[in-house]
């Protein structure tokens, strides 16, 4: 299996060496997005996701079969936290690994900003006396 | 199989919140839309904070639809408003 796709309650950061690790592949690229404490100056005690689960899974998928056309890569992974984050908590793993390391930086750079454009999934930031859906408003 | 005027809507992140609801066996009765385009049409009317979102998009069956898409009985249809996923 070349790709892995996953929607979970908790993402383990640990496990994506072995999982993009891959005999051909002399390099392995990892981006991982986690909740920053603040926005604008304003502090923020949580975030709150939710998916839309069946397309979320589809349009990830469509995602890494993008990349995997588009880039020459042993792996892709694609994993999305939901519930209740904290500071510092991770939301958002995805990697690539290739023979050399230009296409593996290509691609995951291309799989976390595509993620955020189509895939959907929502975002809430929880601040101390209101809750903000991210970008809903212009 | 739904009765004629009626559509079976989930909503998702801002939508929810607008709505009240996850999930709505919506009644539009003779005005039900038949497209995606008139279905925004429908709810930006009902709801108007519809109108004030960046972006509103609607997923038939999983997929995101344009707004030209009919829209069939039974189909699994999605209120999908800005995402912001990452």
């Amino acid at each position: 299996m070349n790709k892995i796709i996953e929607i979970v309650q908790d993402l383990d950061t640990n496990k994506v060496y072995q999982e993009l690790s891959h005999p051909s592949s002399g390099g392995i690229c990892v981006f991982v997005g986690s909740v920053r404490e603040f926005t604008n100056n304003e502090q923020v005690m949580a975030l709150e996701f939710e998916t839309y689960e069946t397309m979320a899974l589809k349009e990830m998928d469509k995602l890494a079969d993008t990349a995997l056309e588009k880039w020459k890569l042993n792996k892709v992974v694609i994993k999305h936290a939901v519930g209740k984050k904290e500071v510092q908590d991770a939301v958002v793993i995805v990697g690539a690994s290739s023979a050399h390391r230009s296409e593996c930086f290509e691609a995951c750079r291309f799989l976390i900003d595509t993620l955020k454009e189509t895939v959907p999934i929502w975002k809430k930031e929880l601040f101390k006396n209101k809750s903000v859906w991210v970008s809903a408003h212009p | 199989m739904h009765k004629l005027g009626q559509m079976d809507l989930l909503f998702f992140g801002i939508a929810k919140d607008i709505v009240g609801t996850s999930q709505l066996d919506m009644f539009f009765g003779e005005d039900s839309p038949n497209s995606v385009a008139e279905l925004k049409q429908a709810l930006k009317k009902r709801y108007p904070e519809f109108s004030k979102l960046t972006s509103l998009a609607i997923a038939v069956n999983s997929e995101y639809a344009s707004d030209d898409v009919q829209l069939k009985a039974n189909d699994e249809v999605a209120i999908i408003p800005p995402v912001s996923g990452g």
